[in-house]
Parts: C-alpha cells; structure tokens; sequence
C-alpha cells in the first residue's frame, strides 16, 4: 500500500505539471491539425463559411441601418398655405414657424418659387404652359432638430403646424423611412435565424470531426485509461481540438468577411457618390471581431464537449 | 495485496467464467496462473485490475475494496497497478521513449524526471539504445519488453502480466520470466498467467491453476506469501 501511494510525485510539482500538462494538450492538438492539413482544411473551411454568412448578413445590415440613418436624419415637413394668404404673410408665418422650439430651419416658398422650383426639377416646364394659371400652393420647408426628427415627434410637430392660421396641410415625408426600417427590422431576424441555424451547424461539424477523431485514437484511449488517465487527462486534447477549429475557423471568417468588404467597398463608394453620399461601408469593428471569434470558440469548444461526452466513457479497455 | 473472496464472474449471455474463486497474495508475493483456454486466467486478471466487475463476490486489492470503488477513483487504483499483455498494446504513432512514458505523463512528472525514469525502464529490459525507435521497427520479443517497461515505469506494487511469452521463443520467454522474478525481488506483487508449464514450474513459485472457472488447489482458499 504504501508503495501505491509511493509511486505519486510531490504535490507541488504534479501541480506545476498540471499547467505543463494543459500546454501540452494544447499543442499536442494543434500538432494534430498541422499533421492532417487536408482533413483541418476542409472542416475550418466549412466552419468559416458557416461562421461567414451571417457574419457577412449581419454587417449587410448594420450598413444598411447605418445608411437609412442618414435618410431619417433629412426629415422634412411641407407646410402647405392657403391661397388667401399674402407673400409678406408667408414670410411672417415662416418666421413663427422658425421661432418654435422643435424646428431648426423654416424656409418660405412663394406660389411662383414653387413654380420655379417646379420647372427647374421636375422637366414638366411645358406643360404647366399650357394652364392659364399657376397650379401650386405657397409652402414654408421645415425642418426640425435633431432631437425632433423621430417619428413620433415629427408628426406630433405636423399637428402642430397645422393648428396655425392659414395652414392648409403639414405632410410628413417619412413613411418610406418607416417602411424601410420594418424591413430591416424584419431582415435582422431573418439574419438572427439564420445565425443561430448556422452556429448549430458549426457545432455539429465539430462535434462530428472530434467524433471521429475520438474514434481514431480509440486504442490510445484504451491504453491510456489503462494505465491509469483520468477522464479529464483524456478529454483535454479532443476539448482542445474544438477549441482550436472554433479559434482557426473564426479567424478564417473574418478574413473571408474583410475580403468582402474590400471587393466590396469601391462599388458602393461610386454608388454613394452617385447620391451625393461620402458614405462608406463600417467593418464589424475591433468588439465585433472580437464578438465573432469569441462566439466560433465557444461553438467549437461546445462541439467538441457534447462528442467528448457522448463517446470517451463508451471506450473502456478490453 | 490481492483477496479473492467467492468470486463468480458472469460475462452477459455466457456461462460462468469464473465460480466461486478465492484466494489471497500477501505483498510482495509472486505466483504463476495456468489452466486450459477459456479457464478464466485472463477474466481473473482483468478483475484484479478492475477491466471487469465481478457478478458476485468481493475483491479487495491494494488496500481497496473493488466492488465499491466508484468510477471515477478507478483511473487512481489503476496506478498502482502495472499490466502487461500478450499483444503489448503499444500505439504506433509514437517512439519507444514516448510509449514507456505514458503513465509519467499522466501522473504528472516533469520532463528530466520523466526521462530519467524511462530510461531505467528501458535499461532494465535491455532496450536503451532502442529509446527512439518506432514500435513496429522492433520483434515481437522487443516489444513484449517495451510493454513491460511501460508497466513498471511508475513502479507500481502489483504487476499483472497475461500470458508475456505467449509467442516468443523458449531461451527469450526465460529471459523475460526472470525480468518478473527481479521485479518480485524488490518488492512488487506478481501474477503472471501463463499456460508454459515446462517453464514456470522451474522458477520455483507457487503455481495457481484454474479449470473451468474454478481454483484446482488442495486448499480452498491458497494463501500465497512472498
Ligand atoms: N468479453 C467476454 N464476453 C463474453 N464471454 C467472455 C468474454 N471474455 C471471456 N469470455 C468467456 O469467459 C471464459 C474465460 O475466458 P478467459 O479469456 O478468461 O480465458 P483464458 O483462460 O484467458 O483463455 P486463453 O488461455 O485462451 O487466453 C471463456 O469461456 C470465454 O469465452
Ligand atoms: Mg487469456
């Protein structure tokens, strides 16, 4: 009995060499990828491109809110006048109308200012020609502050506007923005679903690949539970394999993505320009990087713990 | 150091390989097990080192009660435990040097130690100069002495050989039965099954022989002291 007991060396250095024993795991793993380059290649190539796509979608998204953001930012209000009222008294309306807290800017527009800005954009000169008189109402263009420019506040302030005397009509110009931001809201869970079916993807390929792997090695397993490895001495290489599949597969992802938004970034840039827009595409960001590996780590960590559950107890020595 | 106690041991939808076994090795003991094939040598070893549980009885091996010794104190029992096979269970993908290291690696020893250790092993077998050979570059008879280096590494108190000289010729299977005869000299209890009774009736230990799954001995219960 005592020699049992004998045969343990000192407790400071098994725990010295339980750190050494983790590092060794760790690169003993990570050994085994580099030794089945085609094998780790394919897997990591799943892993990132499943890790890729909603990565991809989700910054499709966070681009495109970032951008309709800016449309929401150009809120603006007509404020239709009524015949009776004078040019002189369309300059004083737009000046109260500028007084008032909420807005930022009130320009007045003339019957023929309308008329003129008609003509000049709209390419329809010629036909308004044809009426003996001028069509179009005088209006005062408003637009709030930043602070008014949400949805709410902005029609809250049309209602205002149009309680004021000789206001015909205040017309909010937003509801395509609202449109658009239901379908962005709609499209980001479509991207969520899409994420969490495709992280559950990453997960099996994982737990599929350190299945196999454990099935490989059974014999090494048998003859190291026989000469006395604990369950976690034997986990620790498999649990480190997903580990490393989850980190490579991750890293690979964000490449795959910024290779994307390079090839991606001069169209839009030109397409921008074409609007008059200096915007430029965002990049997932160091937090959302981070975000993004720490998330494939964590699938390939959780892979490999369901397979190293399910199957290291099975194998027992004969 | 080893208490068979009635032991019956059942494989599921088979016979009985073992009945009502008992027996006991005092520390330090050495004995031979022998009998026909399919006798139960080898489900009476993987009992000894807990590869199978018994159907009935009680076992209690280096201090340790088997039959209520849970799962996860099992990998703990084992390393006092050394066992050798007849097909040597080495892995292949690794050298000589890494194969005899194994249970040092598990039970934490640092590199200088780890090789120091394994080198006496080896050197105790005769294959130090073979450190860093691939296992299936050496005959059958080296790599009966890897595995055996391998279960005394950690020198455990109970060493657990199944039939070592199965296939090796007679001048090299007495070489490695004096390997074992050295081994009890210093102290580890030896049971070793073998069915070479020309040999081992000549080393001069007591000699256990099973029929059918039941002890052949004038006394019910042999008590085997060093
Ligand atoms: N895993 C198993 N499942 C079912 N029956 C088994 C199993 N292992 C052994 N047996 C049966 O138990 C009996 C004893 O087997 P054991 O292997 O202990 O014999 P042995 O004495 O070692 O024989 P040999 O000299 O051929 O190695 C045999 O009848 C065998 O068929
Ligand atoms: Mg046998």
């Amino acid at each position: 009995m005592s020699r049992a007991r004998g045969n343990a060396p000192p407790i400071h250095t098994r725990f010295q060499a339980w750190g050494v024993n983790h590092a060794q795991a760790l690169v003993f793993s990570l050994g085994r990828l580099y030794r089945n380059p085609f094998g780790a290649a394919l897997t990591l190539a799943v892993i990132a491109i499943a890790l890729a796509l909603p990565s991809g979608l989700w910054l499709a998204l966070k681009n495109l809110q970032a951008a309709s953001g800016d449309w929401d930012h150009g809120a603006q209000l007509s404020v239709f006048v009524a015949d009776s009222v004078t040019d002189p008294a369309l300059v004083q309306l737009a000046g109260r109308i500028q007084a008032l807290e909420a807005v930022e800017r009130a320009q007045p527009l003339t019957r023929e200012d309308a008329l003129a800005e008609f003509r000049a954009l709209s390419g329809f000169g010629e036909a308004l020609d044809l009426l003996d008189h001028n069509p179009l109402p005088a209006l005062v263009l408003v637009t709030p502050v930043p602070a008014h420019q949400g949805p709410a506040e902005v029609q809250a302030l049309a209602r205002q506007l149009e309680a004021l005397e000789g206001v015909t009509q205040a017309q909010v110009d937003m509801q395509w923005v609202q449109r658009l931001q239901a379908l962005l809201e709609m499209t980001r869970r479509g991207v969520v679903l899409v994420a969490i079916l495709l992280g559950l993807g990453v997960l099996l390929v994982v737990g599929n690949t350190i299945r196999l792997d454990i099935l490989n090695r059974r014999r090494e397993i048998e003859v190291a539970k026989l000469v006395g490895a604990t369950d976690g001495f034997i986990r620790r290489p498999f649990l480190y394999g997903g580990l490393w599949l989850g980190l490579f597969g991750g890293l690979l992802a964000l490449f795959i993505v910024g290779l994307a938004l390079v090839l991606l970034n001069g169209p839009v840039q030109q397409l921008a320009a074409l609007y008059g827009s200096d915007f430029r595409l965002q990049g997932p960001g160091f937090s959302g990087a981070l975000g993004l590996l720490g998330t494939a780590v964590a699938l390939g960590l959780g892979g490999s713990w369901i397979a190293v559950g399910r199957h290291l107890r099975e194998i027992e020595p004969q | 150091m080893i208490q068979f106690q009635n032991v019956v041991k059942r494989y599921p939808g088979g016979q009985e390989a073992l009945s009502q076994v008992s027996l006991r090795m005092d520390e330090g003991a050495m004995a031979f097990l022998t009998g026909h094939s399919g006798a139960g040598k080898s489900t009476l070893l993987k009992l000894i080192a807990l590869i199978e549980r018994p159907t009935r009885g009680q076992i209690t091996v280096n201090g340790q009660h088997l039959n209520t010794l849970p799962r996860r104190k099992v990998p703990y029992f084992r390393r006092g435990i050394g066992i050798i096979f007849q097909d040597h269970h080495l892995l292949h993908d690794r050298s000589v040097f890494d194969n005899v290291a194994l249970p040092l690696v598990i039970l934490g020893y640092r590199r200088p130690e780890i090789a120091r250790r394994v080198r006496a092993a080896l050197d105790k077998v005769g294959l130090l100069h073979k450190e860093k050979a691939q296992p299936v570059t050496l005959s059958s008879g080296e790599q009966q002495r890897v595995g055996i280096a391998r279960a005394v590494v950690h020198k455990p108190a109970i060493l657990l050989a199944d039939e070592p000289t199965g296939n090796l010729d007679p001048a090299l299977s007495r070489e490695i039965m004096e390997l074992f005869l050295q081994f009890n000299q210093v102290g580890v209890t030896t049971l070793i099954a073998s069915h070479d009774l020309e040999l081992i009736t000549t080393l001069g230990k007591p000699i256990l022989k099973l029929h059918a799954g039941k002890l052949v001995h004038a006394d019910p219960q042999p008590e085997i002291a060093p």
